[in-house]
Formats: C-alpha cells, structure tokens, sequence
C-alpha cells in the first residue's frame, strides 16, 4: 500500500487522525440540480459504530458508497484508515476495500455462484489457498452467521433474511478493518431483524471492527447502543444502568444534505431540536 | 415524453464514444496485468463457442446452399456454371462467412452479455464486486473479450467450411455438377488475401461483439426495463458496427493486398 496517498501529516492533528478510521470533511455531491450532500463533515473513530439516519433520499447509502471510494464527491475529503479515496484512482481503491466490508442493501449476492463460493470470494481473489482451508474457513464464518447448512445452497434457494446474513459472512470473512452496512434489516421481519441485529452487536463486540450503519429502523440502532454481546452465553443483553460498558456506538442524523446532528443514542433521545423530536416520535 | 435539448444529447453520444473507448481500451490493457482469470475465460469460451456451435453450423451451411443456388442461376445465363464453387468460397471466405458469423454471435452473445452485465449492474452486484476489491473490467469484461475473438475466430473458419459444404450439396444434388469439381476450383481460387481477408475479419468482429454487449451491460439503469434496453442496444449497435467495420476493412485490406 505504499503507493497509495498518505494523509498529510500535520503534526497537531496526526494523533487524532490516527484515532479516526472514517473522516468526512466538508463533503459535497449534487446529481443532476439536487444537492445530496452539502459540506458534510463527520468522523468515526477506530472501533466506534456510527449509526446514520435520515429520510429516504437524504444521502445515508451515498455516504457508504463515497466511503468506499464507489462515487466521488464533487469537493471536499473522504480519509479511510488514513487514505484520502477522493484522490485515488481505481486501480489502488481495489486494495484500499480489501480492508473494508460492505453489505449491500439487497445483500447483493452473485447469484450464480453458491453461498461457499461466495462467502469465499474475497478468499479466492486475495489467497491461494487449498480448497479443504477455503471451505473450513466459510464454514466458520457461515457458523458466527449460524447459517453452516446452508453452504451448498445457491442465494435464490434462501429467505431474505438468509441472504442478508450470507451477505455479512461474505463482508466479514477476511476480518476487514471497517464494515459498512446498508439497511441491513430493511424489510425483514422482526423477529429476522433482531437476529440480523444481534450479528450486528456481536460482530462489533467480539472484533471491535469500526462500522457505519444506515438504517431506518431506529429501534435496531437503539438496541445496538443499549445493549452488549455477552461471550460466556452467547447472546446480547441489555446494559445494566450504572454498568461502566461503553458500546461506542453514536448516531447522526441527516436533514437536507446536512448532518443536523452528531451525538449518542442518550443526547439523539435528549435533544429538543423540533425535526429531531418529529423524528424519534 | 421528455425532450432533450440538441446539445445536451450530442453530448451524452459523445460521452458513450468516450466510455466505450475507455472500456475497449481496458479490456486490452488487463491482459497485460494481474490478475487473470483463466478459468472465467475458459468458462465464456465454452459458453460463446460452443453454444453458438449449432446456429453457426445451420446458417453458414444455409448460406452457402443459397448463394450456390443463386450464383448458378446468374451463371448460367453466361455459360459459367462450373465457377459455382469458386464464387461460393470466395463469398463465403471473404465475405459472408465472416459476417454472418459475426452477426449469429452477436444476436446470441451480445445480447447475453449485456443482459447478464446488466442483472448485475441493476442488482448491485457490479458494486458488490467493486467493493470486495475485483476490478470488473478484469473479471467480467476481459475474459469475455478474449473468448469472444479466440472463438468467433474459428466459429468463423467452421462457418466458412459449412457453407462451401452447403454449397456443394446443392451443385451436386441440383445443379448436377461434379463434387471434385466444385471442391478443386472452390480451393484454388482462394489466395492468400481473400484467407487473410477472412481470417482477419472475425478478430474485429469478436472485439465489437464483446465490448459493445459489456459496455451496455454495464451501463445498464433502471431496472428490469433497464436491462432489456440494454440488450436490443447492444444488439443493433453491434450489429451495426459489424457491418460498418467490414467495409472500412475490406477497403484496407484489398488496398494492403490487392488481388
């Protein structure tokens, strides 16, 4: 990755870039006359969950896309784990988003390969590996989604939810450094929606993996700030009152191409802005 | 209905020109880069090849029966009806052969390209792709590229073969000329230009097959709806371009090596 742009080493800030894995500054992006984004700014420290919100077209998926270099901004700067993807051509963002996994709103599945083969994806393009190790290694992620049976399916074969938790596996099976999530639960039911949830929470508990979360669901972000992945029995639970557990998981909410907000799931429930209000009820 | 302005859709045209080129051009360049998918290649070329065996197989047979069946009326008129095999393999070697493969191979592959392009471009699958660190001018448009010329090249060779066949049922069968006749004066017309002529043509042809069926597969928007404009486009601006490329070549050609 040496090739690849550094960011510019500003000595007061180097430490505080260094802490943050996502860094939007003063991104803008208008298609056609409207104007998506306007001087968007916000950043996601390694390890944290940010949690995006907003009205269905006020630009949460864009953001993903922009993050990972898919579309470029019309200005301003997008760092990812310390490489700004507005300046890099094509060719070096494809080794940059090894580093992050995505999961795509409709799961996004190849759908004529089977759930190993596209679990395994990134295995096949990135390593070398023997077949017996590509498919131990699908099993195990395929078991964290626990979804081990249906390794010699093909995606038309699952249920929606299946194919949204295949899409995790396949996102999360080189350990990327961030994930990138699009409306995960979006129409699921809610029973599937927790489960997708709760892979959610365990995944940023046990990996501490950085996360941008777009989502309408706001009660599936508040489970995620309110509750944590317990090891010893295998299940998420609500954080007591009290307890010391930081989730680090925050929110921001998006109104007419600006964040209006930029905060945790306490000050989002706190605020007496009238829009915010109008919208948590 | 929504009304473009001239120069607002003059220069939407020129933005495709310019996409496709860029695309063209990549689709070359990966082959000279890492990583290559063999195995995809391998996969497009039994799909391309093999699969448009039987159409090939039926239309240069067809075509040759037809053109001898016509030549012979024309050269009768003349005394000549013995040139029937020579004016059949050197139509069908320069020309027709050539062609009408290209035209068969684009109305099965350009077609299927783009709609299999497409699918995954609607279903965001191409993002997918993008976003789990593959090039997809790499994976999807380069060995569809390479199959597409390797295979239109012989697909066009055995087209070739099948219409001088077809051509030679007919002047044995109806014309009553005799079959080593037709087969030996069929063989010694053809110099090494007109073999050149028709070897170099299916190379070409291949190229816009291919890029022209990934282009609008990857350009493909909106939906269902979106996949099937695709597809017709691709379809007749393949077409199109096959037809217009094989003037512009058969000039050059006959310039580079007249007969």
């Amino acid at each position: 990755m040496a090739e690849l742009y550094p960011v510019e080493e500003h000595a007061e800030s180097l430490a505080s870039e260094r802490d943050r894995a996502i860094i939007f500054d003063n991104v803008s992006i208008a298609f056609e006359d409207r104007q998506v984004l306007d001087r968007v700014s916000f950043h996601v420290r390694r390890g944290e969950t940010k949690a995006i919100f907003g009205v269905a077209g006020s630009g949460k998926t864009l953001i993903l896309k922009l993050t990972l270099g898919l579309i470029k901004p019309d200005s301003g700067r997008i760092l990812v784990l310390g490489y700004d993807v507005t300046a890099m051509p094509e060719e070096e963002l494809f080794e940059l988003r090894r580093k992050i996994g995505m999961v795509f709103q409709e799961s996004a599945l190849f759908d004529s390969l089977t759930v190993e083969e596209n679990v395994a994806y990134r295995l096949f393009e990135e390593h070398d590996l023997p077949p017996e190790e590509v498919r131990e290694s699908v099993l195990e992620t395929l078991r964290f989604v626990e979804l081990e049976h249906t390794v010699d399916m093909s995606p038309s074969e699952l249920s929606g939810g299946m194919r949204r938790r295949v899409a995790i596996a396949r996102a999360m099976i080189t350990q990327p450094e961030v994930l990138l999530y699009d409306s995960p639960t979006g129409g699921l039911d809610p029973v599937t929606s927790t489960t997708i949830v709760e892979l959610l929470v365990k995944q940023r508990d046990v990996y501490k993996t950085t996360s941008l979360l777009v989502t309408h669901r706001l009660q599936d972000a508040f489970i995620m700030a309110t509750h944590y992945f317990d090891r010893q029995t295998n299940a998420m639970k609500e954080i007591p009152t009290g307890s010391p557990v930081n989730v680090a998981t925050t929110f921001i909410l998006l109104r007419d191409g600006k964040v209006i907000f930029d905060g945790t799931a306490q000050e989002l429930a706190q605020s007496r802005d009238p829009y915010i209000r109008d919208y948590l009820s | 209905m929504e009304f473009t302005s001239p120069s607002d859709f003059a220069k939407r045209q020129v933005l495709s020109v310019q996409e496709y080129s860029l695309l063209a051009v990549r689709s070359f360049t990966n082959l000279f880069t890492q990583p290559r998918y063999i195995r995809d290649t391998l996969q497009q070329m039994d799909f391309i090849g093999v699969g448009s065996l039987p159409i090939v197989v039926l239309t240069g047979f067809s075509i040759g029966a037809v053109l001898a069946l016509n030549s012979a009326n024309a050269l009768a008129r003349y005394g000549g009806l013995s040139f029937t095999g020579q004016l059949v393999a050197l139509s069908m070697v320069r020309e027709l052969g050539p062609v009408v493969t290209g035209l068969m191979v684009a109305g099965r592959n350009s077609t299927g390209i783009a709609s299999e392009l497409g699918s995954m471009k609607v279903n965001e699958q191409i993002d997918a792709m993008r976003a789990l660190g593959t090039d997809p001018t790499k994976k999807l448009v380069t060995p569809r590229v390479i199959a597409t010329v390797i295979m239109n090249f012989f697909l066009t060779i055995i087209a070739d073969l099948m219409g001088l066949a077809g051509g030679s049922v007919v002047a044995r069968f109806l014309l009553g000329l005799d079959m080593n006749q037709y087969w030996t004066t069929a063989w010694q017309i053809l110099a090494f230009g007109d073999v050149f002529m028709g070897l170099t043509k299916p190379l070409f042809f291949g190229f816009i097959i291919a890029t022209i069926g990934c282009y609008y597969g990857l350009s493909a928007k909106g939906g269902t709806q979106g996949v099937g404009r695709a597809t017709t486009q691709a379809m007749v601006v393949a077409s199109v371009l096959i037809v217009v490329v094989d003037f512009f070549l058969t000039r050059i050609i006959m310039v580079w090596l007249p007969s």
